[in-house]
């Protein structure tokens, strides 16, 4: 179904030309880029607009609770190698950002979408798509997100009858159990380091027994699905056991996992792991994550970490101590306003970092290391931490808003 | 409490560990420490046995499935009700403290049998899920400064005849029952709604247990240095909401 080969009908070419209006005076109002709220009025005129936008694209639809932005970048990459891709790469990610950024999409063969976790289901259903790509699901912002497990069981449900091949990571057992209902699943070893969501079986409520790599219910014999495709250490192994090396800009073990998963989704569309790969080395800093910018005169590289999977996993990309290393953590609404979570991350891993701390809630943070019996210093500032950290360069690590407070200061 | 060694049993961090809830207990083990006590910190899986020589069990707040499974292996398991009749300490949150109830309604909406070890009986709310952050006055009795918390929870839980009010709110909801109680005690069981997780904003309330543990009126200084910035904070943020 590639190509403009069916023309929108004259409803959803108003609803597209009136969310065109709508963005263009929301960015001259100087609130934001004007995707959401033009994605919104052109729902609001064509309800179906979505699915018609959708109609004249082969989409992958990719969703997780950590991942989601980094990973639709490395797929658009590697099926720039086969046709014009349309991407809602600024992870706008609910149905008005899709809509938004399809409809901008000229004469794209390919949609590559990220989607928020609570929306897959729907979008899944409006857009027909060819791919579904599921990385993870850990807890994020409890005060408002739907519980972990429940998420789970949504996605099972909603793909249930989808004709999309399910590309899952086997090594989250929640990813598994939303993806077996499915009848067309490639299972990818993806690796998940956070485990304390998965303890107990999403399907019967079993204790989950986890020797090494591998896991299983003893009570109902849920267990791990044999993968096709592999990460293994730096290389991706394919379905005929080829291995293939990752060469990214991106650091980080996560990030290997994203390229493995995106090397599979690539196949499905026909493209090679090999020539999918070396495209996704193009790949630099993803909104402003990974960057390296220089402030003060001083090297920073800039990290999103949202919860605690994703502090997990950002932690093992780090550079050894005695690197320093900047925490900013703020509790605004996108963030959730709950602190408790920093209870579940592993900062004693920080142990021997000369550590900074700031953003709206560093006190909370401050308790947090105090009682891990690590040395900390709190800050007012991004310049002040800056100014006081040891030579090398700085790992700063923050939380959505703090991230963007950050890269606002630095001038990113 | 045995020798000079105290047991802090961590109970079901597999099904009731949700909202941060292991920073009670590295808190509760920190701050024994700084006393120069020396801790056996036991954490124990909901596949095995509840010990029942344990000092100081927490409990902590869990998704509405875990929390019908964690009841129902307590109850089956008998261990927490042995160590409460020894004489043991339990602090519990959210979930938690449903669970020591008489009942709770699950997830799948029925009435579900607790402990028994407070008298408060939780149903499920019909108004908005309470989510916010408290400040409570906790029962002059105990001796605590102010309750700074945050709460997330649906259900609303009556407390009985035997079972005393932990706190009562200034702000936020507390039990939910519109008369202003927040959690509830009774001896040595304890139960709150109060996230934060509460120990980290309430360091007193870990000093309380361990008072009740060695059984002495008052336990040499801690450094509160950064607790004491964050209640000074929460406190100011709650009441004066942005």
């Amino acid at each position: 179904m590639a190509g403009n080969t069916e023309p929108l009908s004259p409803r959803a070419k108003l609803a597209v030309t009136a969310g065109k209006a709508a963005a263009a005076v929301s960015r001259a109002a100087g609130r934001g880029s004007g995707s959401v709220i033009g994605g919104r009025v052109a729902l609001k005129l064509d309800p179906d607009l979505l699915g018609a936008l959708a109609q004249h694209l082969d989409v992958v639809l990719v969703s997780a609770t950590n991942g989601k932005t980094t990973t639709t970048r490395l797929i658009a990459e590697a099926l720039r190698a086969s046709g014009p891709v349309v991407s809602n790469a600024l992870g706008a990610n609910m149905p008005a950002g899709i809509t938004s950024a399809l409809a901008g999409g000229g004469d794209a063969k390919y949609g590559v979408i990220e989607v928020d976790e609570k929306y897959l289901a729907t979008v899944a259903r409006d857009v027909t798509p060819k791919a579904i790509a599921l990385l993870n699901l850990s807890r994020d912002q409890l005060d408002r997100a739907a519980e972990t497990r429940m998420l789970a069981e949504k996605w099972r449900e909603g793909l249930a009858g989808s004709k999309a091949v399910i590309v899952a990571n086997c090594d989250d057992p929640l990813i598994v159990w939303a993806a077996s209902s499915s009848q067309n699943v490639v299972w990818v070893a993806a690796g998940q380091e956070w485990k304390d969501d998965a303890w107990s079986c999403p399907s019967c409520g079993g204790v989950m027994q986890r020797p090494g790599d591998d896991w299983y219910c003893a009570e109902c014999g849920f267990r791990r699905p044999t993968p096709t495709w592999a990460l293994s250490g730096d290389h991706v192994l394919d379905p005929h056991g080829s291995a293939w090396p990752i060469r990214l800009q991106l650091p980080g073990r996560a990030n290997k996992a994203n390229a493995a998963t995106s090397a599979a989704v690539a196949a499905v569309f026909g493209v090679p792991p090999q020539v999918a790969l070396e495209r996704m080395y193009q790949v630099q800093a993803v909104a402003g994550r990974y960057d390296v910018v220089t402030f003060q005169g001083r090297q920073l590289r800039l990290l999103l970490a949202k919860n605690p999977a994703g502090w997990l996993e950002t932690f093992s990309l780090i550079d050894p101590a005695p690197a320093p290393v900047v925490l900013s953590v703020n509790a605004r609404g996108a963030d959730g306003t709950d602190t408790s979570w920093l209870w579940d991350v592993d900062y004693p891993r920080l142990a021997g970092h000369p550590i900074f701390v700031i953003g709206d809630r560093k006190l909370d943070l401050a308790v947090r290391l105090d009682v891990a019996g690590l040395d900390f210093r709190v800050c007012e500032t991004l310049d002040e931490a800056v100014q006081l950290a040891p030579p090398g360069q700085i790992e700063l690590i923050a939380n959505y808003t703090a991230f963007q407070d950050v890269r606002r200061r630095v001038g990113n | 409490m045995s020798d000079n060694s105290l047991r802090l049993v961590w109970v079901y961090p597999d099904l009731l560990s949700t909202y941060g809830d292991q920073g009670n207990v590295l808190v509760v083990e920190r701050r024994a420490r700084q006393r120069g006590l020396d801790v056996q910190r036991v954490d124990v899986r909901s596949d095995q046995p509840i010990p029942t020589s344990g000092d100081i069990y927490l409990i902590g707040g869990g998704e509405d499935r875990p929390q019908r499974l964690a009841a129902e292996r307590l109850l089956r398991d008998g261990g927490l009700e042995r160590a409460v009749s020894n004489g043991a300490i339990v602090f519990s949150v959210c979930a938690g403290y449903q669970i020591l109830g008489n009942e709770f309604v699950n997830d799948m909406g029925e009435r579900q049998q607790g402990l028994g070890l407070l008298d408060v009986v939780t149903v499920r709310g019909e108004g908005e899920r309470c989510v916010g952050d408290v400040l409570a006055d906790i029962d002059p009795q105990l001796g605590l400064p102010q309750l700074t918390g945050f709460e997330n929870h649906q259900g609303v839980t009556h407390l009985g005849p035997t079972a005393k009010p932990f706190a009562r709110v200034r702000l936020g909801r507390g039990n939910g029952t519109g008369d202003g109680t927040e959690g509830a005690y009774n001896d040595t069981v304890f139960g709150t709604y109060m996230h934060g997780p509460v120990m980290a904003r309430n360091p007193q309330i870990a000093d309380l247990l361990l008072k009740l543990a060695l059984d002495v009126n008052a336990l040499p200084p801690a450094d509160d240095r950064w607790y004491e910035a964050l209640r000074a904070e929460r406190i100011a943020a709650a009441t004066q909401p942005a």
